[in-house]
């Protein structure tokens, strides 16, 4: 499945205006809650640091800096990732599934266009895209919010708070590479899904469960393997 | 001239339009899940509960997402070992791990995650079997049966989903320490014995209570809301499909501003 989606992409052959709709879909349509739910986490976050530092030594110089590092390289892809399983991974599947149950795909099959090819490309890059971008998005909101926390309730100034010194490359890289598989993951796995449907509208439900789930771990998985191979790397020290 | 105003009035017209849209679809989904919670609450102190049905969701919502939970568990218990393994090595201080992986994973980390899957796979499966029963007029057809649907169908998978959510956080903690455990060991050399004194030395029971308690308000809130989209299914699969979208998307939204909300009570 996943070898057929980078032939397609490969190959090119799709009508512009499909993409920039699903870049639409993927992108815009999330935006809001992905940043409201990043927030959240980004205040949550630095309550319980804060939290526990007070009670340890009472330093809150540092919070910032490694709150920002560990943002960028951890909570922030996985947690959008999360966010995009639930919201696109169950759109993919619920859409694709539907078409399938109603005999639009075979319809597809029939006038000769591969389902795969027309259905998932777009879906596929606009995920990869739009990961990546939105990870931007949610990190900067939870950057905001948390920083709010910290002056609010710690009393830790914004110019202290916001300092990119420990953010080095070796993380970003690590959040690249994180946003990248996650994004081929989701809608590859949700697409499977959507185009496994039986049955009926029990069966729509059905695959739509089956896709969150799967995509969820798919992300907690890779999220996993990655830390581990930039621990043992280039994370070193 | 007149075109350009023209064209940025109808932008910012638009913009005003989806605030408003965004704004009364919110209040429709909050005020109906308002609605149903206290349907909810008023047939449970009047104690009326199919005690059949309470056991088949148990059995739906708990016993069946235990292999997910657990899979989940073992990763995000390695998953916070390699965070804190930074930091752990910066220092030099390996005896500090336990504490870092467990207290992150009991208290913030275990419960998010968990109640993400959860709701992924019984929240989800929950509003798609509810949906469905709508659209096939199944729940009419228990009304005309004189069968009040509330009591019957929404009260039990409450209840239930509150419970499995406490024991599958259990669960979920138990198997995060072992994983945490086991990869701590493999990836940065932390013996077991040093693992667990650090963790039983530094984190304190309320620790553990606090991520259950957040575990079983999780559980409430995405049953709420799996219940509400469920029931509000309109028109065969397609409906079905949005239904299972949106209640997803509802619960994962609870979930994180009710962790913010519960972090500042329970301090």
């Amino acid at each position: 499945m996943c070898a057929q989606l980078l032939r397609g992409a490969l190959r090119s052959r799709r009508a512009p205006g499909e993409l920039w709709r699903q870049l639409y879909q993927v992108g815009n349509r999330s935006l809001l809650f992905v940043m409201v739910t990043l927030g959240f986490l980004g205040m949550v976050l630095v309550f319980q640091t804060c939290l526990q530092i007070n009670r340890v030594t009472g330093d809150l110089s540092q919070v910032g800096a490694e709150f920002i590092k560990i943002l960028v390289h951890e909570f922030g892809p996985s947690l959008t990732a999360l966010m995009l399983a639930t919201r696109v991974g169950a759109g993919i599947a619920a859409e694709v599934g539907s078409m399938v149950v109603t005999e639009q795909v075979d319809a597809l099959r029939m006038c000769g266009v591969q389902p795969v090819e027309y259905l998932l490309v777009p879906r596929f890059l606009a995920s990869l895209l739009m990961t990546l971008l939105l990870t931007v998005f949610g990190v900067c909101s939870a950057i905001g919010l948390g920083s709010l926390t910290a002056y609010q309730t710690f009393h830790v100034s914004f110019g202290v708070f916001v300092d990119f010194s420990k953010l080095l490359p070796g993380d970003v890289l690590t959040a690249v590479l994180k946003c990248l598989a996650y994004g081929a993951a989701i809608p590859t796995v949700a697409g499977y899904c959507g185009f496994r449907t039986q049955g009926g509208s029990e069966g729509v439900g059905w695959a739509t469960t089956r896709a969150v789930v799967a995509s969820s771990l798919a992300v907690i998985v890779l999220d996993f393997l990655i830390s581990a191979l930039a621990l043992l790397t280039w994370q070193r020290g | 001239m007149t075109r350009v105003a023209a064209a940025a009035l109808e932008l910012v017209l638009s913009g005003v339009r989806a605030l408003g849209s965004l704004a009364l679809r919110l209040c429709r989904e909050a005020g109906g899940m308002v609605m149903l919670l206290g349907y909810v609450l008023s047939s449970l102190f009047r104690g009326r509960v199919d005690g059949r049905q309470l056991m088949v969701s148990l059995y739906k919502t708990g016993w069946v997402s235990v292999p997910i939970v657990a899979l989940t568990a073992l990763f995000t218990g390695g998953i916070m070992v390699i965070q804190s393994g930074i930091f752990v090595r910066r220092f030099q201080a390996y005896g500090l791990l336990g504490w870092g992986a467990g207290f992150a994973v009991f208290r913030e980390v275990g419960p998010v995650l968990i109640g993400l899957m959860f709701s992924g796979r019984v929240g989800a499966n929950n509003a798609a079997e509810l949906g469905t029963m709508v659209v096939t007029e199944q729940v009419d057809g228990l009304r005309s049966l004189a069968i009040d649907p509330i009591p019957f169908l929404i009260v039990p998978r409450v209840l239930a989903m509150m419970v499995a959510m406490f024991c599958l956080l259990l669960l979920g903690d138990v198997i995060a320490v072992l994983g945490g455990m086991v990869f701590g060991k493999l990836l940065l050399g932390v013996e077991f014995s040093s693992f667990l004194i650090s963790l039983l030395d530094n984190v304190k029971l309320w620790d553990l209570l606090v991520g259950l308690i957040k575990g079983v308000f999780f559980g409430f809130s995405i049953a709420l809301t799996s219940c509400h989209f469920g029931l509000s299914v309109k028109g065969g699969a397609v409906g079905v499909g949005r239904a299972v979208n949106d209640a997803v998307v509802a619960a994962a939204l609870t979930i994180m501003i009710s962790d913010d909300i519960l972090t500042l009570v329970l301090r």
